[in-house]
């Protein structure tokens, strides 16, 4: 515009006008944006809220033929604000290896996230989303299947001879490795 | 660059936007009166950004409402801050509307042609009331939901629809979820755009008409950019410094309590709440209101209002007329004068008001409570945080004995709340019942005939009190010593939480009292049963005296066998004749018990959140 004309000291004069105008309107606007972003951030510090070993059910639950059954896995569970003593946070698949060896899966496919069915008939574990299928030890049974991992494995103990204790975990989805969702 | 922005300047135009908002001429050269709308526009801005911010964290619903924002003002990083911005900022809103209406009318910006602009300033006026009014209720706690109540109740009394308008904002006939959906819906959807509708023809017709220019003009004409622009901007900062200072004066102050913006206890339909008042810009209102007796509030919530906002919207009609003007101006300054004269007459009465006082009193210890309740291991349950206080003795105790025993017992001399009864102490003093002091009281011949433990019931001439007068007034110093350990063993079967760490560090000294109790030199057992002992027991049963579930049974029915049986005084059985209902009864012992929750650093984390 027409500054060129200007004095030179009342174009510095401008100059400042215009900064501070600028750098000041942006602090005041600064100052509540700041404030909401770091409410928006909190969720990033949050940790999943670990249950750690978790009694699952009793082994003479299981057949003895090692085809497996589903259980619901209940713990403390902490949502935001709101504290439940015992509520299901998720499921396994239980299945007897041996007189006194179980194997444990989470039922959430590792592609991304779906319910994984068992089909009795096919004596396999079958996603009904993308239809990977994994056989009876939880390894990928199909090569054309989506997932890229088998069905995630939990650590399994059993106390006093029949009570199933499973450390229950998620596990990331969409990725070859098994890392736990913390 | 240049390419681009020539590019972009061809198919939008921007630079001429650009220009015409920078270089708007202002006759007069830019002044500091002419910031208002700016700040306004500023701290709406700052309500929709800190707003949506809170959205994401909120739970509309009258179990998750209070719990959700506690959530946010607690536990979520810098959630005080940004509630704290959002509540002072609506505060301060409605002072700079008043400043900005004061300006238009004294400046005379009102008049022809801007008749319809300044129509559409006092619709965004109403518009912003409505989004205090509705927002003081959705944190859902006490003060928004009784004070809620108040607003909603008057909407009933307009004539014929207004039972009608009143169920559909409430949601129904009752308050609850669909009162805090439909509140929200109104506070975060339907409102905010019409402020934004409205706002954008504000602006537009402002940019048409131009500033009125305050004459006589001191300075030649000058731009908007970047002179005005420098003062708006430091009239926006100081508004977000002024809402800063707001939030942090109890900090600064060194004073504790928390920082920004206050969160009561939980709405409770059930719970008589004395401290009820609407937000500080809605006092005046209230105050308005006593003036009307029963029958006429209409006009004082609904006729004498509207007349006036009737008046206000004619003023640019009326200020074609120099006299008008005057009128105008006149009118506008006595109505804030009576505004601030009702706010005063409100506040005056509440500070000389004892009740109001102790009703603000209960309200924040209640508030107090809740958050370290809330705080607690066993945090907030799925039924809402409104039952950790219906369940918590601390809360519930004083008020169900000052209801149900204090017009004969005493606790600490008074009726568990503070306050003196009316009637005269017949019974027992019960604080620190069963517990060591309390009973060596009890078995003190100088005190057992006191209005403190028998002296007005019709046992202080009964076999106890003979006991004590007699055989104990002449113990020798070995069987006073004695007498100590049987009621540190009597006490033990109380487990109170207060004499815990004593009681394990003196497990010889209550064994030995045990010995002693059922001993025949110390007689307890000729009346009284204790486990095993006593076959023929007249008096109450001392196995378990003062436990959690002796004292509950004891409260149901004194008059059982197992305690005073037929010679039971005037005591009521309040669980048998269904007086009281067992989790009270039981709310009544925890607490005389001394059984109540209790934080390590006494809640201090609920006390105040630190600054970031
Ligand atoms: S989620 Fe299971 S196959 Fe995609």
């Amino acid at each position: 515009m027409h500054e060129n004309t200007l004095p030179e000291n009342s174009v510095r004069r401008g100059f400042l006008k215009k900064a501070s105008a600028v750098v000041l309107g942006a602090l005041a606007g600064l100052i509540p944006g700041l404030a909401g972003l770091f409410v928006f951030l909190d969720p990033l510090r949050r940790k999943s809220h670990e249950s750690g070993s978790v009694l699952v059910a009793s082994l003479n639950s299981l057949p003895e033929d090692g085809m497996p059954r589903k259980f619901s896995v209940i713990a403390s569970h902490t949502d935001a604000w709101t504290r439940m003593p015992e509520v299901p946070i998720g499921a396994v698949y239980l299945r007897r290896t041996g007189e006194k060896a179980v194997q444990a899966f989470n039922v959430v496919c590792p592609h991304a996230g779906c319910f994984v069915d068992f089909k009795t008939d096919q004596k396999s574990y079958h996603c009904p989303c993308h239809h990977s299928a994994f056989a009876l030890d939880g390894l990928i049974k199909d090569s054309k299947s989506p997932s890229p991992r088998g069905l995630d494995e939990l650590k399994v103990e059993i106390r006093n001879n029949s009570e199933i204790w499973v450390e229950f975990r998620n596990f990331q989805a969409g990725n070859a490795a098994k890392i736990p969702i913390s | 660059m240049r390419v681009f922005l020539d590019w972009l300047d061809q198919r939008t135009g921007y630079r001429g936007i650009v220009r015409s908002s920078l270089y708007e001429n202002i006759p007069g050269g830019a002044r500091w009166r002419y910031v208002w709308g700016s700040t306004l526009t500023f701290t709406l801005s700052v309500q929709f950004i800190t707003g949506l911010f809170l959205w994401m964290s909120y739970s509309p619903s009258s179990q998750t409402a209070w719990e959700s924002v506690f959530y946010i003002q607690y536990q979520m990083w810098g959630g005080w801050l940004l509630r704290g911005i959002h509540h002072y900022t609506a505060s301060l809103m409605t002072v700079l509307l008043v400043l900005h209406l004061m300006q238009v009318v004294i400046d005379g910006a009102y008049k022809a042609p801007r008749e319809i602009n300044f129509w559409f300033g006092l619709g965004l006026l109403q518009l912003v009331l409505g989004l205090s009014l509705t927002g003081y209720l959705l944190p859902w706690d006490q003060k928004g939901f009784w004070a809620t109540r108040v607003a909603t109740n008057i909407a009933a009394i307009v004539p014929v629809v207004g039972p009608a308008i009143q169920k559909l904002v409430v949601g129904g006939a009752d308050y609850g979820h669909h009162t805090l959906t439909r509140f929200f819906a109104l506070h975060a959807g339907a409102l905010p755009a019409a402020v934004i509708a409205l706002l954008v023809w504000h602006i537009i017709l402002f940019r048409r008409h131009g500033i009125t220019a305050k004459v006589p003009k001191r300075k030649p004409d000058g731009y908007f950019w970047p002179d005005q622009v420098l003062m708006d901007s430091v009239a926006c900062l100081a508004v977000m410094a002024t809402v800063l200072f707001l939030i942090l004066r109890p900090w600064i102050f060194g004073a504790g309590g928390d920082l920004g913006a206050e969160l009561g206890a939980p709405a409770d339909p059930s719970e008589t709440y004395s401290a009820a008042r609407p937000e500080w810009y809605f006092l005046f209102l209230f105050e308005f209101l006593k003036y009307f007796p029963g029958g006429t509030e209409i006009w004082g919530a609904i006729v004498i209002p509207s007349l006036i906002m009737g008046i206000i919207f004619l003023m640019p009609l009326l200020g074609r007329w120099r006299l008008g003007h005057r009128f105008n101006v006149g009118l506008l300054f006595s109505l804030l004068a009576g505004v601030g004269l009702l706010t005063y007459l409100a506040t005056a009465q509440d500070k000389r008001d004892p009740a109001y006082q102790a009703a603000v009193a209960e309200a924040e210890q209640n508030a107090h409570r809740v958050k370290a309740l809330a705080q607690s291991p066993s945090g907030i349950p799925i039924s809402g945080a409104v039952t950790l206080l219906r369940n918590d003795p601390l809360t519930q105790g004083p008020k169900l004995f000052a209801k149900n025993c204090a017009s004969c017992h005493r606790y600490d001399g008074h009726d568990g709340t503070g306050g003196q009864p009316k009637d005269e102490q017949v019974a027992s003093d019960l604080h620190g019942f069963a517990s060591r002091p309390w009973l060596s009281g009890l078995l003190d011949p100088q005190r057992i005939s006191s209005k403190h433990y028998f002296g007005g019931t019709k046992f202080k001439d009964g076999k106890m009190v003979k006991f004590v007068n007699k055989d104990v007034a002449k113990y020798s110093a070995e069987q006073k010593e004695q007498l100590k350990k049987v009621i540190a063993a009597l006490s033990f079967d109380a487990q109170l939480r207060s004499q815990h760490e004593l009681e394990l560090r003196q497990p010889e000294i209550i064994k030995e009292g045990k010995r002693l109790l059922v001993s025949e030199e110390m007689r307890c057992t000729e009346c009284h049963r204790f486990h095993k002992d006593g076959d023929d027991p007249t008096g109450p049963d001392l196995t378990g005296y003062g436990s959690r579930e002796w004292l509950i049974e004891f409260i149901s029915n004194s008059a059982h066998e197992r305690f005073y049986g037929e010679r039971n005084d005037r005591m009521p059985a309040f669980g048998t004749k269904q007086m009281l209902d067992r989790p009270a009864i039981s709310l009544l012992a925890d607490w005389l018990r001394g059984d109540w929750y209790e934080s390590k650093e006494k809640a201090e984390l609920a006390k105040s959140p630190k600054p970031l």
